[in-house]
């Protein structure tokens, strides 16, 4: 049988505020369990939540950049529930009245195609600290660093049919956040993560299927692999006449497995009420209008600047466009490098494969965009050749030294480039080579003589020490093997 | 010195005649021989309040004194203090030393206040006669000549028999369904709920968040207004709190009541109203007359209604409010717990007395799927009623009058087996939280010996006008000035 895939997710975007969302206790990433956790979070009695209005603005900002109502009277609620992690015994959250109505996010998909997902609402909440299991000698270990850290939950509707639209789907919305400013993307410290809600039903057919949910997945390729993963086991039990249990489920990305976490029988009874601690927020004009102009430009917008202002292609315009980092260091680069072709080239090679290496994003690069403005501008003048410029680009990424030009001079690899020099080296080697020059020339077929060039190519970098231009030794080669 | 109220203690310090530390001593002095036969405090912090009036002194010394400087009183064991146990009457918190005063506290303490220590209530403040206190019952001051042993109200009890045997002259409270007004009115002492917002919450432990309001109880109305003066204000930490200037509540005590519109809620004196308490009340109202005010009939037609909705709104947010108390971070823990679930379960059903375990279930059950809309957002829409009755109330009058309990002090163990009968003690109490209105009880005559209290309720913010009323009736009354024998 034939089946189609319905996919939705539920992303938590932890917001990028200094402060949490209803204390004044600070958000950094990384410090010593427990000291940023104050009265309020540690939900000592008596203490009560002061809303942090930087993010109300930061999800004002993300529905406007998905075309969504802003809920003029948002409320927050109290979802109850007990774990060690959740000191109040409830996460203060939205249900009935989110600050972000319905959207939609338009996606370039790889055919050309572009593809509407719509976002049912995205609403304010409160994080909870993290449970640790290990290293405590059978205990549990709770860290409230990360207690009351405001996320928005974004909710689409389920309108994706694949792994790879659904993946498609959250890079764009990573790339909006990150743009905005309103998150730092950094998906390793769990900036943000992922719910995706999965059904099958027969090719065609109008009713949906029963979904599981599988949660907190937080890379792009855990999510294509878990979609993968589930699609499959639904489509097994399917075949075999079986029924989906509606459920929630795990998967181990390592190992890709997925089990059950809890049934729907198994669900909590989470009695959401209005929380009294905190009054309806209310979102007037002015705050939308404020908001608007904080706005920076979006990724669709800079893709289309960088296609005009550039003339890159699409493919690379999409590229670079995407993360506002990225797209902020490429137009670092170019300011200084000018050749876009180039630098953009760098930036996806050399540039890309090196942080993928060390498991580094753009902000932690040990090089900055001007600098690799000012290599490209070195390699675009002939300074020096591709060869040489990984060499350069080795001693910036190492910190060696922080000057192109310093390090071509320190290096020697300055490439010769004075015509005269390379022809007199030419003469010389081809004196040197009578039968390879006769077998060249008596050689009718134009793709073997480009394949002889190259035994000419050895012995001149060798007389040049390595420093005559390639690109003007080329040249030179067959202008006087021609003659 | 134990007679006298705070305006005039206020006075003996700044004549000269005696200093704070004396004062304090006195106190103290009087408060560890007499407290045994109230257990009107859970927490007497001597050495602290010896220091903070010698502190005092010197303040006074230098010539910064506020009417609060080197004034002993006590709080409220629900409000937290910086370094000294907080317990909300709970196994709890028995041993639960808060590293942050309530914002209450910290303006007392600003003032230059002197807390001699933490007076017992109701668990968790809830409570109509603070018998669900872990620390024991508090016996109320009245009727002990007799031999008798009564309650004094909750769930400030403590507040109200500690000002009631002059062991302070004021202290603070809270006011949830009653709290505050009952045990004023059946200790003979005057009370005050401000308007829903008037007091920062921060640090007072919560019971229902949208109906806690912190207050004052004291022997005039004069100190009430001197208590509000401190109290009073937005606080940042609060957002429930309300951005609106403080007056100086002193300043109006003495306005003529000539005009005032007195309006008595028909429903308030009805059948559960005995003919001897009804008759106290209605001499109260003929004194106000006398003092030029007109009196007509009103009615709140959804009154009735207050009760149940209350005991639907109070407890579903009580169920969350102690959900933190979880054996986790802070406060009791059970022995040896095996898992988590048994952490939980038996820190909690250790921790909690009977009370407050039932207003969690209670709460619980209300807020469950399946029964929130029948029970909870019922609930939700007779408080906009009872809210609207007040309101088209206030178009006609300016204050209305009622008894604050339809009966004077119980005797201890009366109604404790009895919940229902026990929630009926607040049935003139607990609209006015549900609206969010300011109300005060005021000594207005004895039943039996005992002392009967008149409820004056306000519009929103009208707490000047209260304290107005309330003096001018102290004024030409003395039953806020009788002592228990």
């Amino acid at each position: 049988m034939q089946w189609d895939i319905v996919i939705g997710l539920e992303i938590h975007v932890q917001l990028a505020t200094k402060t949490k969302i209803f204390s004044g206790s600070s958000t950094a990433y990384g410090a010593e369990p427990n000291t940023q956790a104050n009265a309020v979070d540690l939900a000592m009695p008596g203490t009560l939540p002061v809303p942090n209005e930087q993010a109300f603005r930061y999800a004002v900002m993300f529905g406007l950049a998905v075309n969504a109502e802003i809920e003029r009277r948002s409320v927050f609620e109290r979802k109850n529930y007990f774990y060690p992690d959740l000191p109040k015994g409830y996460q203060t959250t939205q249900l009935e009245r989110p600050i972000v109505g319905p959207g939609y996010v338009d996606l370039d998909l790889a055919n050309g195609e572009t593809k509407r997902v719509r976002i049912h609402h995205a609403h304010l909440e409160e994080d909870a600290g993290k449970s640790l299991h290990e290293d405590f000698h059978g205990m549990t270990g709770v860290d409230l660093n990360r207690a009351g850290t405001p996320l928005i939950e974004v909710v689409t509707e389920p309108d994706m049919t694949s792994a790879e639209e659904a993946v498609a789907f959250a890079k764009k919305l990573h790339s909006l956040v990150t743009s905005l400013g309103i998150c730092d993307g950094d998906m390793s410290q769990g900036s943000m993560r992922f719910d995706v809600n999965i059904s099958l039903k027969p090719k065609g057919s109008g009713t949906l299927g029963t979904r599981t949910e599988t949660k907190n997945l937080n890379s792009f390729r855990f999510m294509e692999q878990a979609i993968a993963h589930e699609v499959e086991r639904q489509m097994d039990i399917l075949e075999d006449g079986g029924v989906i249990e509606q459920e929630t489920r795990l998967y181990n990305g390592d190992r890709d497995e997925s089990r059950s976490m809890r049934t729907k029988e198994e669900a909590n009874d989470y009695r959401y009420f209005p929380c009294p601690d905190l009054l309806p927020v209310e979102i007037d004009d002015a705050f939308i209008e404020d908001a608007r102009k904080r706005l920076p430009e979006l990724p669709d917008a800079r893709k289309a600047r960088f296609r005009e202002q550039y003339g890159l292609n699409d493919y690379d315009a999409g590229l670079l466009s995407g993360d506002a980092r990225l797209a902020t260091f490429f137009e670092d680069a170019v300011s200084h490098g000018k050749d876009a072709k180039l630098t953009a080239n760098w930036i996806q090679g050399e540039f890309s494969a090196r942080l993928n290496a060390e498991e580094k994003s753009v902000s932690e690069s040990p090089i900055s965009g001007t600098q690799l403005g000012d290599l490209v501008v070195r390699i675009a003048d002939n300074t020096i050749s591709s060869a040489g410029a990984k060499k350069v680009f080795d001693a910036l990424w190492s910190g060696e030294n922080d000057n192109v030009d310093a390090i071509i001079d320190a290096k020697g690899l300055k490439q010769v480039s004075d015509t005269g020099e390379l022809e007199r080296m030419v003469d010389e080697v081809l004196a040197g080579m009578p039968d390879q020059v006769a077998q060249y020339q008596n050689e009718e077929d134009p793709k073997k003589r480009k394949k002889m060039l190259g035994g000419f190519m050895g012995p001149l970098m060798k007389a040049s020490k390595g420093q005559g231009n390639p690109k003007l030794f080329n040249e030179i080669l067959i202008r006087k093997l021609s003659d | 010195m134990h007679n006298k109220s705070v305006a005039e203690l206020s006075r003996e310090l700044e004549s000269g005649k005696i200093s704070s530390v004396e004062l304090t001593q006195q106190f103290l002095d009087r408060l560890k021989q007499e407290d045994s036969k109230y257990n009107s405090f859970i927490t007497v912090t001597e050495e602290q309040a010896l220091a903070d009036a010698q502190a005092a002194d010197a303040q006074r010394a230098a010539g910064n004194a506020t009417p609060w400087t080197g004034i002993p009183f006590a709080h409220k064991d629900i409000f937290c203090t910086n370094g000294v146990r907080t317990t909300c009457g709970s196994k709890m918190l028995e041993n639960f030393v808060p590293p942050y005063d309530a914002t209450v506290t910290d303006n007392f303490r600003k003032a230059g206040a002197v807390c001699l220590g933490k007076t017992n209530m109701d668990e968790f403040a809830m409570g109509s006669s603070n018998e669900s206190s872990h620390f024991g019952a508090v016996t109320n001051p009245w009727g002990l000549s007799k031999g008798e042993k009564r309650v004094p109200g909750g769930s400030s009890g403590g507040s109200a028999a500690a000002v009631a045997a002059r062991l302070v002259p004021a202290a603070t409270a809270t006011d949830t369904g009653g709290s505050i007004r009952q045990p004023a009115a059946l200790c003979g002492v005057t009370g005050l709920k401000p308007t829903y917002g008037r007091v920062s919450r921060y640090g007072m432990i919560a019971f229902a968040s949208s109906l806690d309001q912190g207050g004052a109880i004291a022997r005039t109305a004069e100190d009430n207004a001197l208590m509000l003066n401190v109290m009073a204000g937005f606080d940042p930490k609060d957002s429930t709190s309300l951005d609106r200037a403080v007056p100086d509540y002193t300043a109006t005590l003495n306005e003529p009541l000539k005009g005032l519109r007195i309006g008595l809620p028909k429903e308030y004196f009805s059948d559960q109203l005995s003919p001897a308490m009804e008759e106290q009340i209605r001499a109260a109202v003929r004194e106000y007359e006398k003092l030029g005010a007109t009196v007509k009939e009103v009615s709140l037609p959804n009154a009735k209604l207050a009760i149940a909705a209350y005991y639907v709104i109070a407890p579903a947010e009580a169920s969350a409010n102690l959900s933190r108390f979880d054996g986790v971070r802070y406060g009791y823990r059970c022995e040896d717990p095996k898992d988590l679930m048994d952490l939980y379960t038996r820190t909690r059903a250790e921790g909690f007395g009977t009370e407050v375990k039932r207003r969690i279930l209670v709460g619980t059950y209300a807020l469950s799927a399946g029964y929130f809309d029948a029970y909870y957002l019922k609930a939700q829409k007779v408080r906009r009623l009872i809210q609207q009755d007040f309101i088209n109330a206030f178009k006609e009058v300016d204050v209305l009058m009622s008894p604050t309990t339809p009966s004077p002090a119980f005797a201890l163990g009366e109604k404790t087996n009895d919940p229902v009968t026990m929630y009926l003690e607040d049935i003139f109490t607990i609209a006015i939280n549900l609206a969010g209105v300011p109300a005060m009880s005021v000594p207005a005559g004895f039943v039996d010996g005992l002392p009967v209290g008149l409820q004056i309720i306000g519009d929103y913010f009208s707490e000047a006008r209260l304290l107005n009323a309330a003096h001018q009736f102290q004024q030409v009354t003395d039953w806020h000035q009788r002592e228990p024998q």
